[in-house]
């Protein structure tokens, strides 16, 4: 027989898994009710491969936007992949047990620091200092990318880390019997052998790039355009939203709403890949 | 067996006691290992020869996997091991100042108790030792995967599965496999532990019949549990108990005329 406590517990639990979905549903509905009549109102074609964006004239066209979003995504990438790899090898399988307990709390703060912060830094650090070295205005893609490869470190650190962490010993130990040095057993067996769990750590730095809004409208410019060099200014889906949200109405307010649909599926499909990865690599 | 005293770092090519023609391929001398505190391996003395199979024998924690691997080093892995005394691998001692590790390590191969091929394909498993000491060319590589698989004697399972992932294969083929990885440097000795402790029967017997065909190119060095395999394939013994060395000669007498009565305990199944 089941006792009243047991009953409780699991009321309770189911009810708090039920709220969870029940956010993520209602978001989705509420995005896709006011997104996807705006997107057929502009027409989706015009939408999404528009350049040009004047909510005067009722003008909506995202390209810019959807460009500036992956060139960031791009270039934080650029930054961030190569350092954050290393570091996660380095912490896995070359620092001593002292440098470990030094830096892992390190990278955890860089995660714990809230994204204005982040923006704060680059728009009185790094766009002062573009601005000398380039003799440009400053805020610019090149900004955006360096602030958001930083950004996105501790995710690709700590999710790639625990997964070199992850790779048996016994791969080690095999590689060593044969003859290989350190750093050869490290770079061309338990790197591979961790692959889709690093990679998992990338695609999640690129959702939190792509998703990132703060840090990026502070320092990006945000002008509407498709940039042409790293020194140009920048605005990404998540910015475009939050400059225009306070002051939309009507179809211009929409076509804001349209622009999150679009942030969305990204989001989406990136986490779907993220998913996938995560199941190859517990294989 | 003549006991050799002396431990110093020297290269000493030990004497064998007459009676044999048998080359010394491995020489341990006066070797204590500690793991911090703990005296794990008590000042143990034996000559490996060479191009015959030597096993190992003894119940759990006496020592044997300790001991097999000061051979090719890999205790230097744990930390807080500590080890005295004097292996000598064709009369130069293995712990000397200088001694470059890695070349040690493709002299003297290991097999291990679980199969660990690496997750990549077949080819790039056995082309990972070559790969690592500097060998290129497609068809030289081609050529040594080939033949360490065939000396594995899995060639002809595996030949047309040789860019698939090992991860695929059964345990005894990836043993296997892994015994062709190890093969594919030309290590002169071959360190099995426990190799065939995880497989079922059939491999089991397949890679006893492998490590015989071996020794007539490698010394074969093997840890195992099983006293039947030891009586089988194995030309010398040596039985251990709690760190000690206690008897060590060929295989037949020791298993039918064991000196200490330890021993005869032991093969007996009285303990263990």
């Amino acid at each position: 027989m089941k006792s009243i406590k047991e009953t409780v517990a699991k009321v309770l639990f189911t009810a708090a898994a039920g709220v969870s979905i029940l956010a993520v549903a209602l978001i989705c509905v509420f995005l896709f009710a006011s997104g996807v009549p705006a997107i057929a109102e502009i027409g989706p074609l015009e939408f999404l491969t528009g350049t040009v964006w004047k909510p005067g004239s009722d003008i909506y066209g995202i390209l810019p936007m959807i460009l500036g979003s992956i060139y960031a995504t791009l270039g934080a990438l650029v930054i961030g992949v190569p350092i954050g790899l290393f570091c996660a090898v380095y912490l896995s399988r070359f620092a001593s047990p002292r440098v470990k307990r030094l830096l892992t709390p390190g990278v955890e703060l860089l995660a714990g620091i809230p994204s204005v912060i982040y923006g704060f830094f680059g728009l009185v650090v790094l766009v002062p200092l573009i601005r000398q070295v380039f003799h440009v205005q400053g805020m610019s893609l090149l900004a955006a990318s360096i602030i958001l490869g930083v950004m996105i470190l501790p995710t690709i650190i700590t999710v790639a880390r625990n997964s070199l962490d992850a790779v048996p010993e016994s791969y080690y130990e095999g590689a060593l019997a044969l003859g290989a040095d350190h750093e050869r057993s490290v770079f061309r067996v338990l790197v591979p052998a961790a692959g889709s769990g690093i990679m998992a750590g990338v695609v999640l730095g690129v959702g939190r790039a792509i998703g990132e809004t703060m840090a990026v409208v502070m320092i990006a410019g945000n002008q509407v355009q498709i940039p042409n060099s790293l020194l140009d200014g920048v605005r990404t889906l998540t910015t475009n939203i939050v400059m225009e949200m306070g002051y939309a109405a009507d179809l211009h307010r929409d076509a804001l709403i349209a622009t999150a649909v679009v942030l969305f599926v990204f989001v989406l499909v990136i986490n779907l890949v993220f998913a996938a990865l995560n199941a190859r690599s517990k294989k | 067996m003549s006991e050799i005293k002396q431990a110093s770092a020297a290269c000493v090519p030990t004497p064998s006691s007459g009676e044999s023609e048998e080359e010394t391929k491995i020489a341990v001398q006066n070797l204590d290992l500690f793991y911090g505190d703990f005296h794990a391996l008590h000042g143990v003395n034996m000559d490996i020869p060479a191009n015959q199979i030597t096993a190992f024998i003894g119940p759990s924690g006496c020592g044997k996997s300790t001991l097999l691997r000061t051979l090719n080093r890999m205790n230097d892995l744990v930390e807080g091991c500590r080890i005295e005394g004097v292996v000598a691998l064709d009369g130069e001692n293995i712990y000397a100042k200088g001694t470059d590790v890695n070349h040690l390590r493709r002299r003297v191969g290991m097999v291990f108790q679980k199969p660990n091929p690496f997750p990549m394909s077949v080819y790039d498993n056995v082309a990972f030792g070559p790969r690592t000491h500097g060998i290129k060319g497609k068809e030289e590589l081609d050529g040594i995967v080939e033949n360490a698989l065939r000396k594995a004697a899995i060639w002809d399972e595996l030949k047309d599965r040789l860019k698939k992932s090992a991860l695929g294969l059964s345990g005894g083929q990836q043993q296997r496999l892994c015994i062709a990885r190890a093969l594919a440097v030309e290590p002169e000795v071959l360190l099995m532990d426990e190799a065939t402790s995880a497989l079922d029967p059939l491999s089991t017997g397949r890679i006893e019949d492998l490590a015989v065909e071996l020794k007539k190119d490698y010394t074969v060095v093997m840890v195992t549990h099983n006293m039947q395999q030891a009586a089988r394939i194995s030309d010398k013994c040596a039985f251990f108990l709690l760190g000690d060395l206690v008897e060590y000669g060929d295989t037949q007498m020791l298993f039918s005329h064991p000196v200490d009565k330890r021993t005869e305990d032991y093969i007996t199944g009285r303990f263990g």
